[in-house]
Formats: C-alpha cells, sequence, structure tokens
C-alpha cells in the first residue's frame, strides 16, 4: 500500500484513511506492506511506535521513501517545502536521493523509489491513495505484474472546485485509466470519476468510510466558555473546496436574528485572509473565533464546543469530519453536494451555494432546543453505523476480486 | 349471519409551501396550492374517479352492496376548488341511499388531545359541509387516524353520535373478536365498530407483496376467508384508506378486478350480507364492554399515537400551535382562524416523524419534505409569521395581549 502518514500528522483526511484501513485490514487477516514519504524531519520514529502500540506491528512492515511530499499539496505548497530543507537546492535533479525541483518532479522520483520497493517485496495487491501515488503504484503494476487497486478520496475537480490543474488531473487520470479496480469513498466521487475521467463504471466500487470508535477523544465532554451563546463551528481546510465564503455569508444572515452566536473557525489555509476581510467587511468579526490548524484532541474538543457543525463545501468526496462531529454529540449542517449526503439521514442538507437556505436551517436549529437535541441525539446514534470494520471488509472483497481480474 | 362493513377514509391536507424564516413577517401565503392541486388531480386519476365508478358499478349491479365513506373537509374543500368532478362523483355515491357518509373532524387533526372545544368546533364544521354537499346527518364517528379510547367514546357519545370507529387491536380486545359490536367501557348507548385489521390490511397492504405468502390475492380465495368467520362473527369490518384502490396498490395488481367481483362472489353464500355502520349499529346488539384506556390509532406496528408526537419536535410544534387558539379566536379573524387551523392538520405532524427515517421507507414517499427537521423548521417558520399576525391584530384591537405562550417564539422578527 502506498500511503500517507498516519495521525496526529499533518496528513488530515488521507492519513486518518489510511490508518484506518491498515488497522481494519489488520484485523480481516491481511498482511500489509505500508510504503510511506518519509521528510528528513518527520517524526517517523513516533510513527513506528503508533503501529508497534497498535499491535498491528506484525502484520504491517514499513518501507519508507525519503521525500518531502504530503497530501494536499500544492506546487507553491511543495516549493516551499523544498526551500526548507537544508541544501536541497546543491543536489542535481536527476539522482534519485535528492527531492525533486517541483512537484511533479518529486511526484516522478518518488514512484522511481516505488518501482524499486515494488522489485524488493512480495504482495498480491497494490493499494494507492489518490494521485501522487497513482505513478508509484503504475510502476509496481509494470514491475510485478500485480493488480492495482487505485483509491480515490478525492479529485483535482473537487480541490480546486472546478478549475484542475492539467498536470494533475492528467495523472489522475493515468492512475484511474491503469487500475484494475478504482474505489471510490462515495457515489459522489464516482459521479465524478466518470462525468470527468469517462472510466468504466463497473470497475469502480464504492467503499463509504467510517470513524474509528475507540478513539478515546470522543469521551472529553468538553464544554463551551460562551454561557448562553450559541456557538457554529467550521473546521476544515479554508481553501475553495470547503466553500468558506458561503459560511461567512450565512453568518452574517444569522447574526441579523441571532446577534450573539459566536462563529468558530478551526483551520488554516489559502482563504484565510479572505475569510477574515470579508468578516470584517461585514461588520460581523468580533462575532469570529478563528482557532487556526487543530488536531487530535483539541478536534474534538472543537467539536464538543459547538452547538453545531457546518460543512459548506463545494464539492466533498465524502466528508468524514461531518460523522466525526455527530460522534461527538454535535448535530451537522452539511453541504449536499458531498458523498457523506447520501449516507447520513440525521443532518440537515443544504445546497452549498443556497446561503439564504443555511441561514434559514442554522437559525432554526440555534433557536429550538427540541430540534437541536432530536437531531443530536439521532445523529449520535446515527454515527455509531460507521464503524472501521465494514469498510476493511469491503476492500479485502475488492482485494479478491482485483486478484481474479488479472488472472 | 355475517355482514361486510367497508369504510374507507378519503382525505388530502393542504401542504405547505417551502416556508424560510426571511419570509415571516413579510409573506402570509403558507400553502402550496400548485402542489396541492397537482397530488389532487393525480389521485383523482388513479384512484377517485375510477374507484367511485367502479363502486357506482357495483352497487348498480348489487342490491344488496353498502360501503361508506369518510371525507375529511379539507379534502371536500380541496375538491371543490379543484375537482368539483370528484366531488359529484361522490354525491351520485350517496344519491343511492346505500353509501353511507361519517363524521371526522373537519380539518382531519389531532385536535381532541388538545383542545376539547377546538375538537367540537371542527366536527361541528365538518357536520355542516357534509349537510351542505350531500344533505345527509352523519351519525357514525370516526377521529382522526382512528384515534379512540373509552374517554374519546363517552365525549363523542355525548355529542350525539351513534357509533364510533376503532382499530380492532389485540392487546384491547384480549381474548374477544374484533367481529362483534361493542359498547365502549363508561359509555351507556353509542356502539363501537372495530377494524379486522387483518383482513382489511391483506386487501390495503399486503394484495400486491409478491414475498406474501397469500400471494396473489383472489376473490375466491378472501371470500374463504370471510365465509370461514360465519357462525363465529357478526361483522367484518373492513376499513382502510380509499388511496389503496390504485393508489397504494396500482392498477396493475389487479385491486381493481379483485373487488369488481367481490360482492358477487360474496354474496353467493347465503349468510352473508353488506350493511353500512348505521346498519351494524341499529341491527346488532353490543355483544360485550371493550375497555381501552389508553389512547390507540390504526398507525405503524405500535397502533398509537408516536407517529405524530413521538418525538420532541412533534410535541412542541403541537403543543405550540395549540397554545395559540385562545389570542385567536378572540380576534375573530376568519382568515386567520382558517390558516391556523390548516396548520392543525395531523400530516404536518407526521412528517416531523423521525421513527422510520432510519430506513427511508414508506413515510418518505408521502413526505414533501427531505427530512423531518426541514419539516420542522418549515412548520415553525409558518408559526412564527402567524404569531406575527396575531400580534398585530391584537396591536389594532388594541389589545394588549402576549401571542403564543412563551417568549422564545417572539424572538423572531423579520
Amino acid at each position: 500500500m502506498f500511503g500517507w502518514e498516519f495521525p496526529p500528522f499533518k496528513s488530515g483526511g488521507l492519513g486518518t484513511a489510511c490508518y484506518d484501513l491498515t488497522k481494519g485490514l489488520c484485523n480481516q487477516g491481511v498482511d500489509v506492506t505500508f510504503v510511506m514519504p518519509v521528510a528528513p524531519d518527520g517524526a517517523n520514529a513516533d510513527f513506528v511506535k503508533i503501529i508497534g502500540a497498535n499491535n498491528f506491528a506484525k502484520k504491517v512492515k514499513l518501507r519508507q521513501i525519503s521525500s518531502i511530499l504530503t497530501p494536499y499539496q500544492s506546487s507553491t505548497s511543495y516549493s516551499e517545502a523544498l526551500g526548507k530543507v537544508p541544501g536541497a537546492t546543491n543536489y542535481k535533479t536527476t539522482s534519485k536521493d535528492a527531492y525533486g525541483k517541483n512537484l511533479y518532479q518529486e511526484v516522478y522520483r518518488y514512484s522511481l523509489a516505488a518501482g524499486e520497493i515494488a522489485e524488493e517485496e512480495e504482495y498480491d495487491v497494490i493499494h494507492v491513495h489518490d494521485w501522487m501515488t497513482y505513478k508509484a503504484g503504475i510502476n509496481a503494476k509494470a514491475v510485478s505484474g500485480k493488480p492495482l487497486v487505485a483509491h480515490i478520496h478525492a479529485t483535482e475537480f473537487d480541490r480546486t472546485g472546478g478549475n484542475p490543474n492539467q498536470l494533475i488531473s492528467h495523472m489522475e487520470y493515468e492512475g484511474l485509466k491503469a487500475a484494475d479496480v478504482v474505489i471510490a469513498n462515495s457515489n459522489f466521487t464516482k459521479e465524478n470519476v466518470i462525468k470527468h475521467y469517462d472510466i468504466d463504471p463497473g470497475k469502480i466500487e464504492v467503499v463509504h468510510w467510517g470513524i474509528d470508535p475507540d478513539n478515546p477523544h470522543y469521551g472529553i465532554g468538553h464544554k463551551s466558555p460562551f454561557d448562553n451563546e450559541k456557538v457554529v463551528l467550521f473546521l476544515g481546510r479554508i481553501t475553495i473546496q470547503k466553500g468558506p465564503d458561503y459560511f461567512v455569508e450565512a453568518a452574517d444572515r444569522v447574526l441579523k436574528y441571532l446577534p450573539d452566536t459566536k462563529f468558530v473557525v478551526a483551520g488554516s489555509g489559502d482563504m484565510f485572509e479572505r475569510m477574515v476581510n470579508r468578516a470584517d467587511e461585514l461588520g460581523i468579526l468580533h462575532n469570529f473565533i478563528f482557532t487556526g490548524f487543530l488536531r487530535g484532541a483539541d478536534v474534538h474538543r472543537a467539536f464538543q464546543m459547538a452547538d453545531l457543525y457546518v460543512m459548506p463545501s463545494v464539492s466533498e468526496p465524502f466528508g468524514l469530519v461531518a460523522l466525526e462531529s455527530m460522534k461527538n454529540n454535535t448535530p451537522v449542517l452539511i453541504s449536499k453536494q458531498s458523498g457523506a449526503s447520501e449516507v447520513i439521514n440525521h443532518a440537515l442538507k443544504v445546497d452549498f451555494w443556497d446561503v439564504d437556505e443555511m441561514a434559514n436551517k442554522m437559525i432554526n436549529t440555534l433557536k429550538y432546543p427540541e430540534l437541536l437535541s432530536e437531531l443530536s441525539d439521532n445523529s449520535y446514534r446515527e454515527a455509531q453505523k460507521f464503524n472501521l470494520d465494514v469498510p476493511a471488509e469491503k476492500t479485502k472483497v475488492i482485494y479478491e476480486k482485483a486478484i481474479q481480474i488479472v488472472k | 349471519m355475517v355482514s361486510i362493513c367497508f369504510y374507507f377514509q378519503v382525505h388530502q391536507p393542504f401542504r405547505m409551501r417551502r416556508y424560510p424564516i426571511f419570509d415571516i413577517g413579510k409573506k402570509s401565503d403558507y400553502f402550496d396550492d400548485h402542489k396541492n392541486i397537482e397530488v389532487l388531480k393525480k389521485v383523482a386519476r388513479k384512484c377517485y374517479i375510477p374507484a367511485n365508478n367502479l363502486m357506482l358499478d357495483l352497487l348498480d349491479q348489487h342490491p344488496d352492496f353498502r360501503i361508506s365513506y369518510s371525507l375529511s373537509g379539507v379534502f371536500m374543500e380541496q375538491c371543490e376548488k379543484w375537482a368539483p368532478e370528484v366531488l359529484e362523483s361522490f354525491k351520485k355515491l350517496v344519491a343511492t341511499g346505500r353509501v353511507e357518509i361519517l363524521s371526522e373532524t373537519y380539518h382531519h387533526s389531532l385536535a381532541y388531545l388538545f383542545s376539547k372545544e377546538e375538537f367540537k368546533a371542527q366536527v361541528e364544521l365538518h357536520r355542516q359541509k357534509v349537510k351542505e354537499l350531500f344533505g345527509v346527518e352523519p351519525r357514525v364517528f370516526r377521529n382522526t387516524e382512528l384515534v379512540y379510547n373509552n374517554e374519546i367514546a363517552k365525549f363523542v357519545e355525548d355529542m350525539g353520535f351513534d357509533g364510533i370507529i376503532s382499530e380492532g387491536w389485540d392487546p384491547v380486545l384480549g381474548w374477544r373478536s374484533a367481529n362483534f359490536v361493542y359498547r365502549p367501557k363508561t359509555t351507556t348507548r353509542i356502539k363501537l365498530l372495530m377494524k379486522n385489521y387483518r383482513l382489511s390490511d391483506d386487501i390495503a397492504f399486503r394484495f400486491s407483496n409478491r414475498g406474501w405468502a397469500e400471494w396473489p390475492l383472489t376473490t375466491d380465495k378472501f371470500c374463504n376467508w370471510v365465509n370461514a368467520y360465519n357462525g363465529s362473527g357478526e361483522c367484518i369490518n373492513l376499513f382502510m384508506d380509499y388511496e389503496t384502490i390504485g393508489e397504494h396498490q396500482w392498477e396493475d395488481t389487479g385491486i381493481f378486478d379483485f373487488l369488481r367481483h367481490l360482492p358477487g362472489e360474496l354474496l353467493k353464500h347465503p349468510d352473508n350480507s353488506f350493511k353500512t355502520p348505521s346498519e351494524l349499529v341499529d341491527n346488532c346488539e353490543a355483544k360485550d364492554e371493550i375497555d381501552c384506556h389508553h389512547m390507540i390509532s390504526w398507525a405503524d406496528i405500535e397502533r398509537d399515537l408516536s407517529a405524530w408526537l413521538g418525538n420532541r419536535i412533534q410535541q412542541s410544534s403541537a403543543s405550540r400551535v395549540y397554545a395559540l387558539e385562545k389570542d385567536i379566536k378572540e380576534l375573530d379573524d376568519p382568515e386567520l382562524l382558517e390558516d391556523w387551523r390548516k396548520l392543525l392538520t395531523s400530516d404536518h405532524l407526521y412528517y416531523m416523524c423521525t421513527k422510520w427515517f432510519n430506513d427511508g421507507d414508506v413515510h418518505k414517499y408521502f413526505n414533501p419534505y427531505d427530512s423531518p427537521y426541514d419539516s420542522f423548521i418549515n412548520f415553525m417558520n409558518v408559526m412564527n409569521d402567524l404569531t406575527i399576525r396575531i400580534k398585530e391584530g391584537q396591536a389594532r384591537k388594541g389589545v394588549a395581549g402576549k401571542a403564543g405562550s412563551d417568549s422564545e417564539v417572539r424572538g423572531i422578527e423579520g
């Protein structure tokens, strides 16, 4: 499996998905060789500890490729990361030990290293996660002849709100085309893949993800410090995909009816400044609290403190974060343009652009405690259904299907 | 002697339009005429007209055939506005003299549970409408969704009715059979007709279910079942939603053919006959007393009130809306009163039911909202506008009143 660093490291949803999947597969009796990029300052010692601590050390073999690739990287953020590596600019570009001069070169270099690992290891199936690892998977398949399972957690169209980077979307396309089976995290994603890349629907399996029931953070029981003021939470990367603009506009409308509401924004991203400026422009900045990027237990504290979690995503392949909120006893208002909205029943749903309707639902939920409690009790119960065993089981079955296809 | 008694329920609510919070205080049109017309016309086409024609034919062919209907006031009103041919068709049926009309609350509401005064008012409104359209006076009463208990029976008896309808629910019947006429505990005169739910639901729910052991249900088979009751029952009460014929059970299931042959087949047995609810009341003695202390209904597996009042958002909406009664009635504003009454139709609460929302099944087909939560939000927005209108009315009258019973509701101003 070509994956990403487990949480609490900066890999967000992809990292969490890899961790959950690896753990789930081990429970299913599947041996996993996990290949991941490791940055020079990467705390991979802790990473190994995580594996060890979870008792799947026996079933997980770790292979590392020195790289500064991280999920959600853009060309710009890659260049920034490269700039931070001491002496990086001294290396010749083609050396496989040196980081690529830009994001695409690094992906290419990574795939070469992956090809080498593929020659050394023994395995039945290759599983890759998102475009950056697709080339690695293609190489591994070429070297071994084993079936390739391409997992897609998000498309370039989701990430860019419809303005894809051509290079990236091409690599995405190559991977999906070369794969023997594609796993999409929702029907929403599956439809996007068919629409944008014309991939054979028969090749695409949908496996809805779940959340880890054993995470101790759910029980923290953090209380809001804001007395009687209601708290509405935005948690996620502050980037176009997540719809932060719509959050601010809806907040503006809500505040006209409920002027004491607090809007907490947890996250960081390229639209941060724009969000702050817009709130200021509307004269509502004093109702906003920006926490910056949160990780670990703090994420759960944020959910527990909030009365309502809003996910106004423009295009959300799944949206596990909604489930995490529900599990923390905080009801959710989610975009209909998300994978999560196809499987969650007890949630308020809205088209991401319909700011008036968003406000309509927010105000009513904050206003009527019976609605809030009915929603949160029911959604808490519903969240229990989304465990990790089912997705892992389904993945294993897909592996078996892929093996049959290649035979 | 076994008498088969058919009673068909006919109802359509005035569905609300999507009413967002920003319309509060600005727009007071709450109902989606477009949608309501569409639904009425569709059901008229698939059910009311063809089913009525079928019944007219059967009444024509079999002088001994009898049926009964309960038509909600809001249904009759919608027909007057948008489908007068349906009303004409019902008039023809009643004119045969062998089709009984029952009494119910005009707005198909659960008013009994919240305001006896409003309940009485709605029953009276319904009585007037029935008299106006059909020229008859109902003698037998059915409460909305067959909500029933001893107390309701006594109350209805005091209002002058001779008969009352309920679900023939086993825990209430105990060892008794629903196929007799009974006297509700605490009453002295009124008679109770209880639905034979097995046979009724065989037609209403299971008819087209290929997974059912008894599918296909032929007229012969059904008649054998009915005939088996001869000697151990006086009446077989087949009570169901009229939309069974053509809407819930589509024409291609064979439901029309099944019913077309039913009277003829049943009447072949000399001991079988058809009776209207009033005829049962007049001809049958109350066999025994039925004690039903807790409220029952004909809905879902539980046969209780949970479909309308089972969760917090339902309970809250119901109590808030009924709390407006006094202030509205003091204002003497017929339009406001009528808007409020339309909100009392039980369907609005039904849409907020979360019971089956996990499985997204039957309830969803009839639900105009995406979720029960959306239904609550919509309802509360409309209620808030109603509240503002009440306050405006009070201000005009110079009455310093407190509209609604809690200050929270007043918090929303446009």
